[in-house]
């Protein structure tokens, strides 16, 4: 096989000078394969992720150790924005949707980030509505105002504008309901099979993510601890009774972010 | 209340919303700043003074008009990239209060500059606008306040323009919604704050010589901020709709209310109405009329 397209080898992340998230974690991904990073609450999945994108110093954290490289470039001395316009793209946890702005306003975004010009962006676009019809009839409305599963969805679209080489997504599957995780990750696989897009994707929905990757690294208190292919980790009994054996993953999903309460006029 | 003069009515309320266009730009200044990078800019009103000051001392030199606009425009589009990235950004993710502490200080500081570099006298600013009134259909306006009112709404015009269909102003409005997510999808937030800056000198730089000409090119000039405020508590410190709206209600109700109630409150209204509207708002509609309505599904 050729050089993997992202390298994170080994990497220690410190918020504010104090906390540490990360001690040791290393994670390898191949061009055009789909790999999972399974973990619990708190695991250091989101820090990973945004080492990835070298988003951490926005959010007052550093790597101290360790280094990540992303076709041949030296992540985390590259800007975000430079980084989204190689191809590393990514979709934040809790989708992070311009909520004023409409879905079509949200998805040209995408562009702007890239710098594309106005012809790729409006063949983008369609590209993005052919993949999500969803989005194309709530084009005008305020993505503020639409369903869960359409900000995901305007997320993922918003992310795809700037023609990704390596997607980065943090647990699309959050708060949906069953059939459009379903739909979703249908969608990813689709654009990994087509596109030979390749996708990094953290999840505590084990189930459905070792469904679709082909390879895992699960990590436990910011050490990686094991990585394989996702069958191997299917059939393994501790991934089973950690990951696999509780039919309300989807309940633990909801608990831990619940439905804001209305918030008074 | 017998024999109510409709025409004089007329005549306070629009010479009140023209100086009400005014206020708009100023606080619009504001709202630029506020809604991109969360800082309440206090240090607006001393660009603003900088600006006269800079071009008034330049005019007096014989510089010619245009070029000394020029000249100003440039000199503001600096310090205001100067501003951001020396301060500003340096500051980034502290709280708010730090931040609103830095641009006062800020405020100060420029002043003292421009007192440093072009004195502390008063200075006449003459646009060539004669200001005697204009007659339209029986009702009498200053040629001056329809002027002014023209130039801030030229400028109010373009940079609706431009924050709602260009893409520099979707950036804009990406940023102003979520930070965090405009960085990561690769926007370049630098680039759209030294876009803002320099909208705000712009601004600081047209609102300068209006009120300038207006009230002479002195330091209390600085203090036309402090009209901003009650027209970013009427209107919300992060709408720019708001800003404008706010600045024509408050133009024409401290007018009226000069006029009207002077008698009951023995004058001087103009002084402080606008802060009592602008206190009532904050105990009714604290958002004001149109700040951050939640746009989300609860
Ligand atoms: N901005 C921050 N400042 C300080 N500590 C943080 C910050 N973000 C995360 N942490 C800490 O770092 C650790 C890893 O958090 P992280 O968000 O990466 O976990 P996660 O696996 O994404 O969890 P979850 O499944 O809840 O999203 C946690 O202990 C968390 O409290
Ligand atoms: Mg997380």
């Amino acid at each position: 096989m050729t050089t993997p397209l992202l390298t994170i080898s080994g990497i220690r992340a410190v918020y504010n000078h104090s906390v540490v998230a990360l001690s040791d974690v290393s994670v390898t991904i191949g061009r055009g394969s789909i790999v999972a990073l399974l973990g619990a609450n708190g695991a250091g999945k989101t820090t990973t992720l945004h080492a990835t994108a070298n988003l951490l110093p926005a959010e007052r954290g550093r790597i101290a150790a360790g280094k990540i490289t992303f076709d041949g470039q030296d992540v985390l001395a590259t800007s975000p924005g430079t980084l989204v316009r190689s191809g590393l793209v990514s979709v934040l946890e809790g989708r992070h949707c311009f909520k004023s702005l409409s879905v079509e306003e949200n998805l040209i975004t995408g562009a702007a980030g890239r710098g594309s010009r106005r012809r790729e962006a409006s063949a983008d676009l369609e590209r993005v509505y052919d993949l999500f019809p969803r989005l194309k009839a709530k084009r005008r409305i305020s993505s503020g105002l639409t369903s869960g599963g359409e900000q995901q969805m305007t997320a993922i679209g918003r992310a795809l504008m700037a023609r990704p080489r390596l997607l980065v997504l943090d647990e699309p599957s959050m708060g949906l309901a069953p059939l459009v995780i379903e739909e979703i990750f249908k969608t990813l696989s689709r654009l990994n099979k087509e596109d030979g897009l390749t996708i990094f994707l953290a999840e505590q929905n084990a189930a459905i993510a070792l469904r679709f990757a082909h390879r895992a690294t699960v990590i436990e208190n910011g050490h990686s601890v094991l990585e394989d292919t996702a069958a191997a980790l299917r059939a393994r009994p501790d991934i089973k009774s950690f990951y696999l054996g509780k039919a309300d993953l989807h309940a633990a999903a909801e608990a831990r972010n619940p439905t804001p309460s209305p918030v008074p006029a | 209340m017998t024999g109510f003069d409709f025409t004089f009515f007329l005549e306070v309320l629009v010479g009140g919303l023209l100086s009400g266009v005014m206020y708009s730009l100023v606080a619009i200044g504001f709202v630029l700043i506020y809604k991109t990078s969360g800082v309440l800019n206090f240090a607006q009103g001393a660009m603003l003074l900088f600006a006269a000051l800079t071009f008034v001392s330049l005019v007096e030199r014989g510089v010619p008009f245009a070029l000394a606009l020029a000249i100003t425009f440039l000199v503001m589009v600096l310090l205001g990239i100067t501003i951001e990235r020396t301060v500003l950004r340096p500051l980034v993710n502290k709280p708010p209060i730090t931040l609103f502490m830095a641009t006062l200080g800020l405020s100060y500081i420029i002043e003292g500059a421009a007192q440093l570099i072009w004195g502390t006298q008063v200075h006449g600013l003459d646009l060539g606008i004669d200001d005697t009134p204009l007659e339209i259909s029986g009702i009498l306006i200053s040629k001056f306040d329809l002027f002014a009112a023209a130039v801030a709404a030229t400028m109010v015009a373009v940079l609706t323009v431009l924050f709602r269909w260009t893409r520099v102003g979707l950036a804009f409005r990406a940023v102003a919604d979520d930070q965090f997510a405009a960085l990561a999808v690769g926007l370049r937030l630098p680039r759209i704050w030294a876009t803002v800056w320099t909208a705000a000198g712009l601004i600081a730089l047209v609102a300068g010589l209006l009120w300038g000409a207006r009230l002479g090119v002195q330091f209390s000039l600085s203090l036309v901020v402090l009209k901003a405020l009650p027209v970013l508590v009427l209107g919300g410190f992060d709408s720019i709709l708001g800003a404008i709206v706010g600045g024509l209600l408050i133009g024409a109700s401290e007018k009226l209310a000069e006029v009207y109630l002077g008698d009951v409150f023995g004058g001087g209204i103009e002084s402080w109405f606008a802060y009592a509207i602008a206190l009532a708002f904050l105990l009714i509609r604290p958002a004001g009329l149109f700040g951050q309505k939640l746009v989300e599904r609860a």
